[in-house]
């Protein structure tokens, strides 16, 4: 089918393996999310943390650094110590960001296809509804990945590097919860912005909407807890869940402890809130909706 | 190519939140343009969003080029294209980067993929305008677009849902061709799904009309073409006429009769008009109109939509 030929003609070349083909979900949605200098100056101001830890592990063992800084190295280490606290922290911060990453990507992933009947053109061809929301998810998950567990590995490698391998064995569980709490906050808060990207249409609602997921649910749980005097409040916050199971995997204590309820519960919330976005995604993507 | 069915249709049914839509449906379909008539609401759509597999048949099966839609529907989708009947698109690109991204949802690799949609964007006569969004296309262009998109990766099997809806008399002329276009070059079956009787009978080589849920008749069009068979059409007033009607099909006369005392002939060898004639005054019949007509596609679809489907057609 020649551009001088006019004609049609089929197709009878290779094709990419299946599998793959969720993947090009991703690289169309990048080039639209990185296109937004607001976008790109958001992601160069979140990775200014991870920068800053990499200069602190790097000051705690140049003590000629410390000294040309005149800092001791003792009045360091019992400021800012490198361990599991240090880790979460950083991690605790970098997942707000996640969340102001979903706030901004999030609602333009589901709806706009929504919007100008698009599934059906995606779906009557060899890709399934699982792909396609593997792909949006996918968007999420690439940025999200690129603001917590990969330089939150990156600090904990090259602190281990300057430590030595004793360190390395002696805080094995940092590496594993930093990559488990990663993927875990991950994996919320990209189904849950995916299914209010699927259910709805108006970027500014969507985003509301996310906002009171993540907040005003527990304003509410925590006003729950307070009237009742108990913890089960925080069945409903997916934030404060989060919060318990981050502290749970490092293994430190909450910054604050009113907000502590058993990891099950914490363990339960999480997957319920995914379970419960997947029904969302599952009801709505689709080629075309039945009317009952 | 070789003489397999296109579409083959099993007891195909298919029920939608509870109410039965399609109601067993069995035909076996092989034209190169199949035509998909029938009044609104008569499952047209139903049936290709069942073949695409958006919906899952209560009963029965189909198969496209010998593939069952409930088992292979993957390497279905793989065969097909499909042009929506409502305005589809993904927002926020230019025509060709919105083929493209088709087509490499098909399967083709990025730089074929972004060929052929260069091609396709031409071959529908959208070349000067791929560079600009779609949302910024007329109708007619989001139509043409939709099309490209449907031919990106060459399928074997294209579904046009409505295809000249809502489109301007010259666009029409113009979406009729490319469909011509792309059944002469033989590589690809079309089904040509639209209320409109002109559609159809430009491009289809066979039609299956859809009358509530059920096949109210199957037409070969290219057959009833090639025979050219002609009728008669007859208007007779008083007298026997049930009688008449008798004496008629007594004479081996293939006929048909309905309300408005109008009646449809086609004269064996060896009979003749004077013989009509003749019957007709022994029974004091007047015969007020004599025609000879060919059959139309608007007198085979109206004269589907009267009769009452009995049970489960077959074709």
């Amino acid at each position: 089918m020649a551009v001088y030929e006019r004609n049609y003609g089929r197709y009878q070349g290779e094709l990419t393996p299946s599998w793959s083909r969720f993947m090009i979900l991703p690289r169309y949605a990048f080039k639209d999310v990185f296109d937004s200098k607001g976008f790109l100056i958001f992601l160069v101001l979140s990775c200014v943390l991870p920068f800053a830890g990499l200069i602190l592990i790097y000051l705690h063992h140049n003590l000629a650094a410390l000294k040309f800084m005149n800092l001791p190295l003792e009045q360091l280490q019992q400021a800012l110590p490198i361990n599991a606290t240090f880790f979460r922290r950083g991690l605790d911060i970098q997942s707000w960001l996640c969340f102001l990453l979903a706030l901004s990507v999030g609602p333009s992933l589901v709806a706009p296809d929504l919007r100008n009947n698009g599934l059906p053109l995606y779906l009557s061809r060899p890709f399934s509804r699982t792909e396609y929301v593997l792909g949006k998810m996918m968007v999420l998950i690439a940025l999200m990945s690129f603001l917590t567990w990969i330089p939150g590995l990156l600090l904990f490698f090259f602190q281990a590097y300057l430590e030595g391998a004793g360190w390395l064995a002696a805080n094995l569980r940092i590496g594993v919860a930093l990559f488990v709490a990663s993927w875990t906050w991950i994996l919320v808060v990209s189904l849950v912005a995916l299914a209010i990207s699927a259910w709805v249409k108006w970027k500014p609602v969507a985003r509301v909407s996310l906002l009171i997921v993540f907040f005003v649910l527990t304003g509410f749980a925590r006003a729950l807890n307070e009237a009742l005097d108990t913890w089960w409040g925080y069945l409903f916050s997916l934030s404060t869940a989060m919060d318990n199971v981050r502290a749970f995997l490092f293994g430190t204590a909450l910054d604050d402890s009113h907000m502590a309820q058993p990891v099950w519960s914490a363990w339960l919330t999480l997957a319920v809130g995914c379970a419960l976005s997947l029904w969302l995604l599952s009801r709505r993507i689709r080629a075309y909706e039945v009317v009952r | 190519m070789s003489n397999q069915p296109v579409i083959e249709l099993q007891g195909l049914e298919v029920k939608l939140g509870g109410r039965p839509i399609l109601n067993g449906l069995n035909a076996s379909l092989s034209g190169r343009c199949i035509g998909l008539l029938g009044p609104n609401g008569a499952g047209k759509t139903t049936l290709l969003h069942t073949l695409l597999g958006f919906y899952e048949p209560s009963g029965g099966t189909a198969r496209i080029f010998g593939k069952d839609i409930k088992t292979e529907a993957r390497e279905i989708r793989g065969l097909m294209g499909y042009m929506p009947e409502s305005d589809a698109f993904i927002a926020g690109m230019t025509g060709v980067r919105f083929v493209r991204l088709m087509g490499e949802v098909s399967g083709l690799p990025s730089e074929r993929a972004l060929e052929r949609a260069h091609e396709s964007m031409f071959y529908v006569g959208l070349g000067e305008a791929r560079y600009r969004k779609v949302e910024t296309y007329s109708l007619g262009m989001k139509q043409l677009a939709k099309l490209a998109q449907a031919l990106v990766h060459g399928p074997r099997l294209l579904f046009l849902d409505e295809p000249t809806n809502g489109l301007d008399p010259a666009a029409r002329e113009r979406m009729l061709r490319l469909v011509q276009d792309i059944r002469d070059t033989g590589e690809v079956h079309v089904i040509l799904s639209s209320h409109l009787l002109r559609d159809v009978e430009e491009c289809c080589d066979e039609v299956l009309v859809l009358k509530n849920g059920n096949i109210a008749t199957y037409c070969n069009l290219e057959e009833e073409r090639r025979a050219n068979r002609k009728f008669l059409e007859l208007e007779t007033r008083g007298g026997d006429e049930a009688s008449f009607a008798a004496a008629v099909e007594a004479l081996g006369v293939e006929m048909a009769m309905d309300a408005k005392q109008k009646i449809k002939l086609v004269l064996p060898e060896g009979v003749e008009v004077r013989d009509l004639y003749r019957l007709a005054a022994e029974r004091q019949v007047q015969i007020r109109r004599l025609d000879y007509k060919k059959d139309s596609l608007q007198d085979i679809f109206l004269k589907a939509m009267e009769t009452e489907v009995a049970g489960h057609g077959r074709v």
